[in-house]
C-alpha cells in the first residue's frame, strides 16, 4: 500500500507462497447452487435470499452492491461459512463447503481490532488461533504493517489509531494467513469519504500484487465498480442478482477510473436498478 | 469534595457543637473524637484488625466460589436454565436478614461472619462476571469462527479478557458490601471487631468511641475500593 522500496508481490509472495494452485485456476474459487436463506417460521417467515446462483472465479475481484436489508451480508456468512444455507450448495474451489476455512480471510465492516492487544498482536491472531509458525508469521505480520504504513504503530494499542489505520489493521490481519479468498464486508462502511476513497484505492493496489481472490459486499456502486472485475447488483429482500456487470476497465484504477465513460455507464445502470422496485 | 471542603465541614461541626453547648454523649466535637481515638487507639486497632480479617477473607472467598460458578453457567446452557433462576431468586434475600440464622449455625466466632460475607459478596460477582462472558461483541465472535477458533480458545482470548472490567465491576459492588456484612454480623452477635465496639460503645453512652470506630470502617472501605481500583487500572489498561 503506502511504501516505497519494498514490492507488494516480492513481499508477500515469497518463500511462504504457496501460489494458486494451477489445476485450480480453472475451478471458481466459490460456486453457489440454488441457495436460498430464510428466517424464523410462520408469521416471521422471511426469504431473506436467493434462490441464487453465482460463480466467482478464482483471481477475480467480485463486487456485489445492493440496498442496505437485501441479504448481501448475510450472503458473505454463508460464504464464509459463518452461517448455513437453508437450501441449495456451496462450493469452494471444488469442494463441498463445510465451516470456516483457513483459505478465507473476512475483512468486517468493523475493524473488530482486540482493544487489550496492540496492533501487531492483533494482526498475529490468526497466527495464534491457527497455530502457524511463529517466526515467519512475525516476519509477514512486519511486512504488512510496513506496507500498510503502520510498522511504527504496531506496540499501540488499537484506540491510539484513526478509524483509517484500524482498517488497514484489519486488512493486515486477514491477509496474515495468506488467504486465497478474501471476503470483505461493507469494508470501509465506518469510514468517512477521504479514507475511503484512499483506502479503496490502496486495497485495489494491494489485491493486483496479491493475485487472490476477493468478494466485496458494499452498498457504494462506486466502490463497487472501482475495485470489481464485474459487479453483481442484488434485488431487494429476498436478494437475488438483478444484474451482473463485467467491469472491462483498465487496470490500476485510480482516481480518474471514475470518469471513464464506461464507468459512467455502469453506474448508471446499476443505479437505475437499485433505485426501481423489481416488478414482477 | 476537595480537603478543604472537609475541612470547612469538620470546623462547623465543631463551632455547632460547642456554640450549643451539645454534650459530647449526644454528639461528640471532632477534637473529643480524635482525643478519644489517641486514647484507644490500640483497641480501635485491634478490632480494626478482626474486622479487616473478616472482610478480606470473606470477599476472597466469593471470588474462589463464584468465577468458577460464573464459568459454568456462562458455558453449559441445561446448568444455566437451572442455576440461575435459583441464583437469582436467592440473589433476591436480603442477605443481612441471614445474619442472625448464620450465627444460630455457626456460633459467635469469626466464621459466621466471614460465612455473611460470602454471601453478599457472591452475587455482585458472579452477576457481573457473568454478564461480561457474555458481553463479547458478536463481530468478534464471528472472527474467531472464521478462524475455525475453538470454545477454549475463544474463552481464553476473547471471554477473559471482555470479562475483566465486569469482573473489576462487580469486585467494586462486592467489597462495598463485605465491610457491611461484617459489621452487621458482629451487631448480631461477636466480642471483637469494629461492630462490636461500635455496639458496645453506644450503648455505654461512648459516643465519641462510637463515632471513632465509625470512622476507621469509613476508612477501611474507601482503602478496600480504591485498592481494587487500583488493580484495575494496572489490569485493563485498554479501554473499549
Amino acid at each position: 500500500m503506502s511504501s516505497e522500496g519494498v514490492s507488494a508481490r516480492d513481499a508477500l509472495r515469497g518463500a511462504n507462497d504457496t501460489g494458486t494452485d494451477a489445476r485450480l485456476q480453472d475451478t471458481p474459487a466459490v460456486e453457489l447452487v440454488g441457495i436460498t436463506k430464510t428466517f424464523g417460521t410462520g408469521q416471521d417467515f422471511v426469504r431473506a435470499l436467493g434462490p441464487i446462483d453465482l460463480a466467482v472465479a478464482t483471481g477475480t475481484f467480485v463486487s456485489v452492491v445492493g440496498p442496505s436489508g437485501c441479504g448481501k451480508s448475510t450472503l458473505l456468512r454463508l460464504i464464509a461459512g459463518l452461517d448455513v444455507p437453508t437450501e441449495g450448495k456451496i462450493w469452494r474451489y471444488g469442494a463441498a463447503l463445510d465451516g470456516p476455512s483457513q483459505d478465507v480471510a473476512i475483512v468486517f465492516q468493523e475493524h473488530v481490532l482486540f482493544p487489550w492487544a496492540s496492533v501487531l498482536e492483533n494482526v498475529m491472531l490468526p497466527a495464534d488461533v491457527l497455530g502457524l509458525p511463529k517466526a515467519p508469521a512475525r516476519e509477514r505480520a512486519f511486512r504488512l504493517l510496513e506496507m500498510t504504513g503502520l510498522k511504527e504503530f504496531a506496540g499501540h494499542k488499537p484506540h491510539m489509531l484513526s478509524g483509517g489505520m484500524k482498517q488497514r489493521a484489519a486488512f493486515c490481519r486477514a491477509l496474515l494467513s495468506d488467504p486465497q479468498l478474501l471476503l470483505l464486508d461493507e469494508p470501509f462502511g465506518a469510514l468517512d469519504a477521504l479514507t475511503r476513497e484512499e483506502l479503496s484505492l490502496e486495497l485495489s493496489r494491494l489485491w493486483q500484487d496479491l493475485g487472490r481472490t476477493a468478494l466485496l459486499i458494499t452498498h457504494d456502486i462506486e466502490e463497487a465498480i472501482l475495485l470489481g472485475d464485474r459487479v453483481i447488483v442484488m434485488s431487494n429482500r429476498p436478494g437475488r442478482p438483478r444484474l451482473d456487470i463485467s467491469v472491462d476497465l483498465p487496470r490500476p484504477r485510480d482516481v480518474n477510473t471514475a470518469k471513464h465513460p464506461r464507468f459512467v455507464e455502469i453506474k448508471q445502470m446499476a443505479r437505475g436498478l437499485l433505485f426501481t422496485r423489481e416488478q414482477d | 469534595m476537595t480537603p478543604l471542603t472537609y475541612l470547612a465541614l469538620v470546623l462547623v461541626w465543631e463551632a455547632f457543637v460547642r456554640a450549643f453547648s451539645i454534650p459530647g454523649w449526644i454528639l461528640p466535637s471532632p477534637s473529643a473524637i480524635a482525643a478519644t481515638a489517641v486514647t484507644w487507639a490500640p483497641e480501635l486497632f485491634f478490632h480494626s484488625l478482626v474486622t479487616v480479617r473478616e472482610t478480606l477473607i470473606g470477599f476472597l472467598l466469593a471470588l474462589v466460589f463464584s468465577l468458577p460458578l460464573a464459568v459454568v453457567i456462562a458455558f453449559t446452557t441445561t446448568l444455566r436454565r437451572l442455576l440461575y433462576p435459583i441464583l437469582l431468586g436467592l440473589q433476591s434475600i436480603p442477605k443481612v436478614a441471614l445474619a442472625p440464622l448464620v450465627i444460630l449455625w455457626l456460633g459467635v466466632g469469626e466464621l459466621p461472619k466471614i460465612v455473611i460475607v460470602v454471601l453478599v459478596c457472591f452475587f455482585p460477582i458472579l452477576v457481573n462476571v457473568v454478564a461480561g462472558f457474555e458481553a463479547v461483541p458478536k463481530a468478534m465472535l464471528d472472527l474467531m469462527h472464521s478462524l475455525r477458533a475453538s470454545e477454549m480458545s475463544i474463552f481464553r482470548r476473547l471471554r477473559i479478557p471482555i470479562a475483566t472490567p465486569y469482573l473489576f465491576t462487580g469486585c467494586k459492588v462486592a467489597i462495598t458490601f463485605a465491610v457491611i456484612g461484617a459489621v452487621i454480623g458482629e451487631f448480631v452477635a461477636a466480642q471483637e471487631g469494629l461492630g462490636y465496639l461500635i455496639l458496645i460503645s453506644s450503648a455505654q453512652s461512648q459516643t465519641a468511641l462510637a463515632f471513632a470506630a465509625i470512622l476507621l470502617l469509613t476508612v477501611i472501605s474507601v482503602v478496600l475500593f480504591y485498592g481494587i481500583e487500583f488493580l484495575e487500572k494496572r489490569l485493563v489498561t485498554w479501554s473499549p
